[in-house]
């Protein structure tokens, strides 16, 4: 019986498998940021141990750092001790950081592939639930508390059981306006926020096989929105592409090697996969979210899904979610206001997402009741943004242009939503006060979400593209 | 370093019917800042269990003097979202030492283990049985017993197996720590990198 691409990498990184015992898997590189890592630290302290591969360890500040004004102290002194923090840990543990105003900062999951550290066939971890973008490249990737944090730096390993695996298909052509997230969160409100739990997926079909780099990093990113281990999707030559050349990236003859490698990495034919699922690229629509997590999703013409029609069980939670979300039973949610928009976070804030709303909202400007925040994921993004003139473009439509972190994603460091208004967010995650307490997230694509900022209300992105104009 | 030991718990339980609870509501990412393990039980259920005042809000179990009890019972995907083992950190700190549910987030169940909180995965049924005891009888025991695996309803004596990882029971057990084992193994660590 042939291998999935899955068991072909983890099997390639088993230091002892034992009956009984979780296997001890090595992690090629360990991405550590300031909210996740001291508490680790200090257990080295407490055990008096050292990072084991400082080298492969790879540290930047993110989730608690403003994303305006950023050569200046941070004003909050809680996130400016947790920020200094993780500048003296690395510093007294030898591991490299990408903090603050080094070219090279930003969000763990955008830096990671653009330095080239992520490649094909490697195993990363984080204590981050969105590590699983890494998968994107051909990997093993996934999120892990802060006990794991301090058990990868100790030992640069983890005791990890192996999961169950998945395939998704999605075969055929995308509708116009439609694009990666749209994949994505449609897979989703199929699943459910828990079908993919115990589960590595890997994403299959020729639609994914059409996806940029990026497009791949969305899907694999949102894998653990349905609560699987990890997404992962083959590498082939747009991946190797993508690699080649890039800051950490194997040169010469390393490069032909890894390679060489990197081709023998995909599911064979008679590979065995614990569950299939397959869906058809032209049923999905432009996605919105309309709950209070992603499994709460629906085509953008869709109505909003009747409470009598959800297990009964679940009803109670059901009918919660939709009002604390503000959306009733059967609601279109066309034309619903919305007050913020916030394009950025690990799903979607590189410089494709950021080349595709430029190109949309070129001549347009944001509709008076919206406030539009646009945060690229590094340092190199902005930068990039900068050298193409889109932060003119954004400017003249009204979306500042900002520096790079999580932002407005998780409601930590400044930028939140304030109670009671609606953000429509490129994100992750619309969970209850996930971008500030009392804050309405609805989730979407940047193309969706640039819409909703020039109309000032949720929009079929599809309505305002004309013929021939951008496809997702 | 060992670990909390855990063996068997005897306790009446809080219910919070609720599906899918993330880690974001039990414990929000603006309670992220600290750099210490302690302290996050005064955050738990954050904005569930307080007003934009940090009023207790009457309608929250946990403001409610009915219940208590070291175990909270919940609804399916319990932990869904973020990778935070501050959520672990924060249920432990309130003085919870066992969540029980008909389902766990993979990381979360990870995360309890890690720190000496169990996570009981029980049936749909049995869960139904546990809120329909809960709440004719505030005051009714739930005993877990880690060593046998199984988790009864004292009163009703109605009880169920649950599973748990062999090696991490014997961790939650003897006090084990997942570094010591994996540090007991260096051998095979340095020979494995040597192989690359």
């Amino acid at each position: 019986m042939g291998n999935t691409l899955f068991d072909k990498i983890w099997d390639a990184h088993v230091v002892s498998s034992k009956e009984g015992f979780p296997d001890i898997l090595y992690i090629d590189t360990h991405f550590i940021h300031e909210v996740t890592s001291p508490q680790a630290f200090d257990g080295l302290r407490k055990r008096g141990l050292p990072v084991l591969r400082p080298k492969q360890t790879v540290a930047t500040a993110d989730h608690n750092v403003p994303t305006w004004d950023q050569h200046l102290p941070i004003k909050e002194e809680l996130s400016r001790y947790q920020v200094d923090m993780l500048t003296k840990n690395c510093a007294e543990f030898g591991v490299e950081l990408y903090g603050l105003g080094h070219p090279y900062q930003g969000i763990v999951h955008v830096i990671g592939p653009e330095l080239g550290i992520t490649r094909p066939g490697g195993t990363y971890v984080c204590g981050d639930s969105h590590t699983s973008t890494h998968g994107a490249f051909g990997a093993i990737a996934f999120g892990i508390g802060t006990s794991q944090v301090e058990q990868v730096m100790a030992t640069q390993c983890l005791l990890q059981s192996r999961p169950k695996r998945m395939k998704i298909e999605v075969n055929g052509k995308l509708q116009k306006g439609v694009g990666a997230k749209d994949i994505i969160l449609y897979i989703i409100s199929k699943t459910t926020a828990a079908g993919g739990t115990g589960y590595a997926v890997e994403y299959a079909g020729d639609t994914i096989r059409s996806l940029s780099m990026e497009g791949r990093m969305t899907i694999c990113n949102m894998s653990i929105e349905m609560g699987a281990r990890c997404g992962l999707i083959a590498p082939d030559d747009t991946t190797i592409e993508y690699v080649k050349g890039r800051e950490f990236a194997p040169k010469g003859e390393e490069w032909d090697k890894a390679v060489a490698y990197w081709k023998t990495l995909y599911s064979d034919d008679d590979a065995q996969f614990d569950s299939v699922l397959s869906f058809n690229a032209e049923d999905i629509e432009p996605m919105i979210t309309y709950g209070t997590n992603p499994g709460m999703g629906i085509g953008v013409t869709q109505h909003v899904p009747v409470t009598a029609d959800v297990d009964p069980t679940e009803q109670k939670s059901y009918a919660n979610s939709l009002a604390y979300m503000g959306v009733h039973d059967d609601e279109s949610l066309i034309g619903k206001p919305i007050d913020y928009v916030f394009i950025g976070s690990c799903t979607n804030s590189r410089i494709e997402d950021l080349r595709e709303v430029a190109a949309f909202v070129k001549g347009k400007h944001k509709a008076d009741n919206v406030t539009v925040w646009v945060v690229p994921g590094s340092k190199q993004v902005q930068e990039q943004a900068i050298a193409e003139g889109l932060d003119k473009v954004f400017e003249s439509a009204g979306f500042p242009l900002r520096e790079p972190g999580c932002s407005a994603c998780l409601g930590m460091n400044e930028d939140k939503i304030p109670a009671g208004k609606y953000c429509v967010s490129t994100s992750n995650r619309n969970f209850e006060g996930r971008q500030g307490p009392n804050s309405r997230t609805i989730l979407a694509s940047p193309l969706t979400a640039a819409a909703a900022a020039v109309t000032g209300k949720i929009t079929d992105i599809r309505e305002l593209l004309s013929e021939g104009e951008l496809v997702g | 370093m060992s670990t909390k030991i855990f063996k068997h718990i005897q306790s009446t339980a809080v219910p919070l019917p609720i599906e899918n609870i993330d880690t974001d509501q039990i414990i929000p990412a603006r309670f992220l800042k600290a750099t210490t393990r302690e302290g996050f039980g005064n955050n738990l259920f954050r904005d569930w269990r307080f007003d934009e005042n940090d009023n207790p809000k009457k309608d929250f179990v946990l403001n409610n003097p009915t219940y208590s009890g070291k175990v909270l019972v919940a609804g399916k995907n319990f932990g869904c979202g973020s990778s935070r083992e501050h959520a672990a950190w924060a249920l432990s700190d309130y003085g919870f030492d066992a969540v029980v549910s008909s389902f766990f987030a993979d990381i979360f169940k990870g995360n309890a283990l890690n720190n000496g909180l169990l996570p009981v995965q029980v049936s749909d049924d049995f869960l139904a049985k546990i809120f329909d005891e809960l709440y004719s009888d505030k005051d009714a025991q739930i005993e877990i017993d880690l060593e046998q695996q199984v988790i009864r309803i004292s009163n009703t004596g109605d009880e169920e197996a649950f599973e748990i990882n062999p090696y991490k029971k014997a961790c939650l057990i003897n006090g084990y720590d997942d570094i010591d084992y994996i540090l007991s193994n260096k051998a095979l660590v340095e020979e494995f990198e040597a192989k690359q």
